[in-house]
Parts: structure tokens; sequence; C-alpha cells
């Protein structure tokens, strides 16, 4: 973050995910042992199967669960799996784009509200942003059914001002599953945006204005780069699990919506582990090279 | 009931930057001990060392006849008032003026907690934690909790920092009196000049990790030993000059071809080139060619080029014909009318009060001030 | 004339917060949803309308098949996986902040890393380990329990770290100068102020367990925890007292984020 953009706080200041300057460090064994237990959790769970992954996408297809896998170096899987699931690979990420689009035109006025205009109702809005999450994620996307369903007010009031056909409907379209995935991730852009536009300091869209910019330039050339970090953030916070969700889509879709997800976790019910491994690491590696793109493009120092 | 503090050769090294000097200094027991200097010279280093919270790289902290040096800082009998004063957000006042006797196994504290807030006036705030004190009732709380150890010495870290003016000018008188009163060595590190000059026995001047002068603040404040010293306490002024006349009683200097003498007790150099030194104070002005007889030494033609009122005195600037501006103050007792800008004027001075300083060193060290 | 400029300009200086608003209203909408139906007496199985008001689902709340043992399983491993991930979780964040080590950007980066995980990816990735370990035939509870600590941990180092940043470091040197050795410190000053902290981290651990399906979905073999249950159940056709379940869930999070903040308010105030 950078330095301009707020005032001197308190002692230290605190970065989510930082390395910050926060003060003395002891030297010694006991750092060590702190971190041993977890990080051999993270090395035993995240990053061994991670190999495991990689590896079996490798195995030969012909194997299966009940006669074992033989591990013949199969790059051919990747192949396969990026030529028969391409469009759904495309998709994922489209819909992925689309939502996260969505979630900051919605997301960005809800964060900027809350942190300058609410006043003593701001803690008010933050759990309000937040509560909706206390159902269940499955549930809530259960609710769109009803709430998109052909018979239902939305529908039918869009039918009655010409805006669907007389039959139109809005369930089981792209439309619904990239509502429900915009939705459900609204949170994820909102809060990570509100903690970055919370610590500007509101005496520097002053001095915009005291230096000539009309409200948008202000908007453009002072507010937004300073927020900056914050949309990073809650960019990669919507895209990547969007990108990878199946719920919406088998909740909200048809057969023409599915997404990666949702072929991967076919796979794997159907016993053919090596090419759902290997689209497993596909959606992985498409992931990674389009956020290194676009960390890089939005120029943040510090996410981790 | 006390030892005396001694650092001997004490030095900090942070990486390739040296932040104490080999430094030697000895605090006598009961007094208050002034560590004045500009941010950055290392002050507050060096009271984090005798605090145990930062490791010397070299010299030894004694107490007395004990070595702290490498005792941690629970072991030492020793207690900081942070400058921020570093309250325990989640205890109340009395919580945390009772920290410490606590933690050294003492149960029954209700009594010396209460005789220590009045001692520093919060009897009725005990129970009340410390973010709904005023900042001044916190730097009161800060010194109680560490006072009621009654420490062999306690450190003082710029306390009365983030202070307004007139409660810093209050809590200085108080800081002394309970000083008076409970007879402990007080050390107390800060920037601030006239806060050293008032409240400390003894200061120490330093600069880049060295203390350029130790002395009572007359002593530092008369007879500076460094430009730096000259500069930083008050204001001075430093007109180059050469020694023509080196024996007897008096000096005999050559300043800007006028001859000025001074006294042999303020001159740290006796001989060559020399910064003839006097306090604006000191200086008196007169109309050109008014200069009253007497044993005065005179610095003739100067022209004045900014006249401030600041209400005690006024400030001028003169211009002097060699090119170089010197600064006098003049206490508005009313007597006489003031001069304006233009006047022609003549400088004078008793010769006690000229010192001297070694030419080699910088006539404008010391000079810059910090922003507070 | 100046009327309407003068409602023109209270828009303007208000558009933001309207917006605002509208949004926080659109979040809401499927809350009231899910309250509304749970009172719903659905015409047919697969019915997505609000047919009839009826109170039988409040009363008749574990009627559906196996609905109840499955929100059994979902809380057990819901407890079990927050004790798990916050311990680990706090102290990995106490040794990332307060102590020197090397190797912490890599600390950092495999921290972050299951948080940018999409969950299908990390699912496959322990399902393929704990197959390749030959426990395909008993996948169930304790590889749940694995995945679950997993994913919950980076979150609850994440949280706990920024609360101990914003810890004034100065207060523990204070501690000590008062006589305090390393332990009276942890446990008298920094562990009580990185409380609320851990508190968080665990609430937060609590509800991404029990909310979780991909994951959970790929490694639990024959078990069903509660969101799998709905996952069945909307192939199968959804029972209303699905809705009173959410409904519920809803009010008693509500009411610990009211209580604690009601808590926390009364004790910064306090005299």
């Amino acid at each position: 973050m950078t330095a301009a953009g707020h005032l001197p706080a308190g002692p230290v200041e605190s970065t989510l995910v930082g390395d910050g300057d926060e003060g003395p460090r002891r030297r010694g064994p006991a750092g060590y042992l702190l971190l041993l237990p977890g990080a051999l959790w993270l090395v035993l769970f995240f990053v061994v199967p991670t190999i495991t992954l990689i590896s079996t996408s490798l195995y030969d297809p012909s194997g299966s669960l009940e006669r074992g896998y033989s591990m013949t170096g199969h790059v051919q899987n990747y192949f396969d799996a990026i030529g028969d699931y391409s469009a759904q690979i495309i998709r994922s990420l489209m819909y992925a784009l689309i939502a996260t689009v969505a979630c900051i035109l919605l997301g960005f006025p809800l964060a900027y509200a809350i942190a300058f205009k609410a006043g003593r109702w701001k803690n008010v809005m933050l759990v309000a942003v937040i509560a909706p999450f206390f159902t269940s994620f499955l549930i809530r996307t259960l609710s769109w059914e009803y709430i998109l369903g052909d018979n239902e007010p939305v529908v039918s009031f869009l039918r009655t001002i010409n805006v669907l056909a007389p039959d139109g409907y809005l369930l089981d379209t792209p439309f619904s599953v990239i509502t429900g995935l915009t939705y459900n991730f609204l949170p994820f852009m909102v809060l990570p945006l509100y903690a970055s536009l919370e610590k500007l300091d509101p005496r520097l869209i002053e001095a915009g204005a005291d230096l000539y910019a009309s409200p948008f330039t202000t908007f453009r050339t002072v507010t937004l780069p300073l927020a900056m970090p914050g949309l990073v953030a809650g960019t990669l916070l919507t895209f990547i699990p969007s990108s990878g969700d199946y719920i919406n889509s088998e909740l909200l879709g048809n057969p023409r919506t599915r997404m990666v997800g949702n072929e991967i976790q076919d796979l794997f019910g159907a016993g053919d582990y090596p090419t759902a491994a290997a689209l497993s690491v596909t959606l992985m590696a498409a992931i990674v090279l389009l956020v290194f793109v676009y960390v890089r493009r939005a120029g943040t120092e510090e996410l981790v | 009931m006390g030892e005396d503090l001694r650092l001997t050769s004490l030095t900090k090294r942070f990486g390739a930057f040296t932040a104490v000097d080999d430094l030697d200094l000895t605090v006598p027991q009961g007094s208050f001990f002034a560590l004045l200097g500009p941010s950055g010279c290392g002050k507050t280093t060096t009271l984090r060392m005798v605090a145990g919270l930062e490791q010397p790289s070299a010299g030894t902290i004694e107490l007395g006849d004990q070595d702290i040096t490498a005792l941690k800082p629970y072991r030492r009998p020793v207690n900081t008032v942070f400058q921020s004063y570093a309250l325990f957000p989640h205890l109340s006042i009395e919580q945390n003026v009772a920290f410490g006797l606590r933690r050294q196994g003492r149960k029954k504290v209700d009594a010396e907690v209460a005789r220590m807030l009045e001692l520093v006036q919060l009897s009725d705030l005990g129970r009340r934690k410390p973010a709904q004190l005023s900042g001044g009732q916190q730097q009161r709380v800060a010194l109680a909790r560490a006072l009621i150890n009654e420490p062999q010495v306690l450190l003082l870290d710029e306390p009365l920092g983030a202070l307004d003016l007139k409660l810093r000018r209050q809590m200085q008188i108080e800081l002394k009196r309970i000083q008076t009163e409970v007879g402990l060595t007080f050390v107390h590190v800060t920037h601030d000049q006239e806060e050293a000059m008032t409240m400390a026995d003894t200061v120490a001047v330093m600069n880049e990790g060295r203390i350029e002068q130790l002395g009572s603040p007359e002593e530092l404040y008369e007879a500076p030993a460094s430009t730096f010293v000259a500069n930083f306490l008050g204001q001075s002024n430093l007109v180059a000059g050469a020694v023509s006349q080196g024996d007897g009683e008096r000096l005999v200097l050559d300043v800007q071809g006028t001859k000025v003498l001074a006294g042999r007790q303020r001159a740290r150099v006796t001989e060559g080139k020399v910064w003839v030194g006097v306090r604006p104070e000191k200086v008196q002005l007169s109309a050109k060619g008014e200069v009253p007889e007497s044993e005065a030494n005179v610095l003739a033609g100067g022209s004045v080029s900014d006249v401030s009122f600041v209400g005690v005195s006024t400030q001028y600037l003169v211009r002097m014909p060699w090119g170089q501006e010197l600064t006098v103050f003049t206490q508005n007792t009313g007597s006489r009318e003031r001069f304006r800008v233009g006047d022609g004027v003549d400088l004078h001075w008793r010769p006690e009060h000229t010192f001297l300083l070694d030419a080699s060193q910088d006539a404008s060290a010391g000079v810059e001030r910090e922003d507070k | 004339m100046s009327a309407l400029r003068g409602v023109g300009r209270w828009a303007g200086e208000h558009v933001v917060l309207i917006l605002g608003l509208l949004v926080l209203l659109y979040m809401f909408v499927p809350v009231f949803v899910i309250v509304l139906m749970s009172f719903n007496d659905p015409g047919s199985r697969n019915s997505y309308s609000f047919d009839g008001f009826t109170l039988t689902n409040w009363q008749d709340m574990c009627a559906p098949y196996n609905m109840c043992s499955s929100l059994v399983l979902s809380l057990q491993i819901g407890v079990l996986a927050t004790l798990g991930a916050t311990l680990l979780g706090t102290l990995m964040a106490f040794a990332m902040v307060r102590h020197r080590f090397r190797g912490r950007s890599a600390a950092n980066l495999f921290v972050f890393l299951p948080m940018a995980t999409p969950e299908i990816v990390m699912g496959s990735s322990l399902l393929a380990l704990f197959v390749s370990a030959g426990a395909a035939g008993v996948l169930g509870f304790w590889t749940i329990l694995i995945a679950h600590i997993l994913f919950c941990l980076s979150f609850v180092v994440v949280t706990v770290k920024a609360r101990l940043a914003g810890l004034d470091p100065r207060l523990e040197e204070a501690a000590a100068d008062l006589y305090a050795n390393e332990w009276q410190t942890f446990w008298r000053v920094s562990f009580p102020l990185v409380f609320p902290g851990i508190l968080a981290a665990a609430l937060l651990s609590f509800s991404l367990s029990f909310d979780d399906f991909i994951i959970t979905n790929l490694n639990a073999g024959t078990e069903e925890t509660f969101p799998m249950w709905v996952w069945g159940a909307a192939q199968r056709g959804i029972p209303p007292q699905i809705n009173v379940i959410g409904t519920i869930m809803f009010v008693v999070a509500l009411g610990a984020v009211l209580i604690g903040s009601l808590g926390g308010r009364r004790r910064a105030g306090a005299t």
C-alpha cells in the first residue's frame, strides 16, 4: 500500500497478508517451533497433494480405482482434456470474468458508501454485507431458483414490460448462472475494497478539489489509484473461486452452461482420475497465468 | 538508596551504521540527568541499552558495582517511561500501575497504588481504561507505573513529546518536583534543549553517537565546547577571527580588523584561527557611533536588516560590513525605542561573555532543528 | 424550479449512498426469500413457488430423511476443524510476526496459496493424495476433517497476523521493563490483546467449514455433511425444511454477531 495514501496511523500499520515493518523480532529456535505444526500440515496436505495431483494427471488413463493406475508419464492426458473440454474451460473463465466485472460495478459503490457516506451506520452496513453469508451457500443459491423462476414476480414483470418475450425465462440460462456467481462472491469484492477505501484520508479528495479537479477527475486520479490494492485483492478473491465453481452452474444452469468444475467433479465420480487431474491442473495453470499477468499490470507491490 | 550508573565504552552498531560510538558516562545517584540531542544522535538507543531492550555491540553498563550489561530487562532494577506511554489498553489504570509489583510477586499492592496515583494526581481515575484518559493523564499513569517500583534508575524517553506546550511546561515542573521529592536517579532523553536545561542537574549533549559536552546547563550554555553545542543550545553568533596575543589573563583577538578581548575560561582554543562566539542576549545595540565608553568589545558599522517583536524581547538581525548577519536579542524594558530596519548600529558586549571555539569545526553544526 | 434543482443536488450528493443501499438490498433478497419459503407449503416436490403458508415445516424440522444427522456431522466437523485450524494457525501467526526465521517469504506464499486455489482444484489434489496413499476405501470423517483444517488454516493465519501486527510492540517491551518474563508477557499482555483476532479467526473457520461443499463432496466417501445433503435434495426434491435450517442459521449467526458487538461496546465504555 502506498504510504502517500494515508496519514501515519498508530504505532504500527497492519497489512492484511503482509510482511511490513512490524517491530522487533526475536531470534532463536522458538520461531521455527511455533511454525512447525502448521507448516507441516500445509506441506503434507497442500504441497504434497499438488504434486500427487500432477503425477496423477500423468497416469495411464486405462487404469481404474480397482485395478490401480500405472504411471506412464502420459502427457497425452492433457491434450485430451483440453481438447474435449476446451469449451467448458473458456466458458468458466468467461463467466468468472463477467461475474467479477459485475461485482466491481456493484461492489464499488457499496464499498465507497460504507467507507465515506455511512457515518454511524458503518458497522451496521458492514454486518449487512456479510449477513447473507450466515445462511448456507447452497441454500442461498437455491433461493435464486425461486427468485428467477418462471412464474415469479421478477420474470412476470420483465415479460409485462417486454424486456423478455412472453415465453422468455431467466432460469437455466447463462444469465442466471452469472447472477448466482456474482451474488455469491460480492462480499469478497466489497470487503477488501472497503478496507482499502477506509484507509484513504478524505482530505486527499478535498485537496484534489482544491487543485481544480472535477469530482470525476478526482475519482480517477486520486481515489481509484489509492483503492487499487483493495480492488486487486477483491478481483482475485472473486475471479479465482468463481472459475472453479460448479454449484451455480448445476443449480441455476442447463447442460449447455456446464463449467469446468462440473466436468472435473463428474470425471472423478466416474473414476477417470487421470483426465480429471489433468483438467484440474490445466484450470490451475490458466488461473495462475491470468493472475500473474493481471497482477503485473495492476502493479501491486504487496499482496502476499 | 541507589547507585551510580556507569556506561563504559558503550557502542551500538546496526549493520554499517554506528548509532552509539564508544560512550563513556557516569550518572550520579539521585541526580536529574538529561541526554540531549537531535533525532538520530543515539540518545534513545543509549537509553534502551540501559533498560535492556537493546543489546550493546560493545562496552559495559554498571549499576554501582553490578554489571548489568547482559541482564534481561526484567532482571534490572531499571524502569522506563516510554515516549508513546505504552499503557496496556486492556487493563485499568490501577492494574497498569500495579503491573510491575505484581510481576515481582507482590500480592497486596492496593495501598501503594493509591499512594502513587495521588502523587501524580489521578486518584479518582483508577478504574478507567487508558483510552478514556487524555494525553497528559496517560503520561502521568506511565510515570506512576514506572515510579511505583522504586527503580535505581528511572529512564524517560521523550515523555513530554506528545503534549501541547502549556501542558508540557506544567509537566516539566511536575517531573522535577517529583524527582526531588522521591530522590531517585532520573535519566531524561529529549531533543528539546529548553526542556533539558529547565529540568536537569546535568546535561549531556549527544551528536552522532558521541557526547559533545557534559556539564550543568549553565556550563553548557555559557561555555560551549563545540560549535554544535553553541548552536544546539540556544543561538550563537560565531564570527571568524584569529588570536593575535595568546598570553596573559585576557586573550587578544583580531576579528575582521577589530580588536576583541576574551577571557581564558571560555576559550577552548588559545592560538591560531578561532570562532569568536557570543550569545545574542549578551550583545547590546547602540546607534552608530554612540557606544558608551567602557571596557566593551565593539563591532561597528552594522545595519539592521530585520526586526522581530516577540513580546518579551525584540530580535534583531544586523548585517555587518563583512557580510555576515549577527543576531541580537534585546529585552523590551521599555527604556528605549526599537531600532528600525536600515538603522546604522554598533554592537558591543562584555569581554567575559566571549567564548572561543576551534575554527576547524563547522559553524552551522547543530543549527538544524527538527520540526516537532 | 429551484426546488427541483435542490432535489437534484440532494440526489447528486447522495447518489453513491443510494446506489450502495440498493446493492445492499439486492444482497438481502435471497435471505428474505429463504425466510419466506420456510413457511411454504409446497404444492409438489419440485415446486419453486410459494403455494401456501404453514407452520408445519418449523414443527416438523427433522422430518426429511437424514437431514438432521447430516447437520450433526457438519457441526462435529466444524468444531473439530475450528479447534485444529485455530491452534495451528495462531502458532504460525505468532511465529511469522514476532520471530525471526529464514524463509519468511516462502512461508507467506504457502499460507496464501490455499486461499488462492479454487476449491475444485484443492479438493482434487486431496483426493489424489488420499487415493495414492491407498486410502480410497476409507474416505470419510477423517479425510473431511483433514481437508477442512487445511483450508481454514490460511484464513486463521491471515486474521491473527493482521491483529497481531497491529499490536504495538512497545507494549511487550513495557511488560519486560516491568519485570514480566517471556511467558508472563505473552500470557498477560500479548494474548489478551490478540484474543479478539483469534476469536474472529475461529468464527470464520467454523463458518467456512460448516458451509463447505465442493472440497467435502470429493473427499467424503460415504459420509454426508449438511451441504452435501442439500445438494442431494436439490436433485431429489427440495423439502421446505431446508429453508427452516437456513433461517435458523441466519438468526443464530446474526445473534452471535450482535451479542459480540454489544459486549465489545459495553467493555469499551466501562468506567
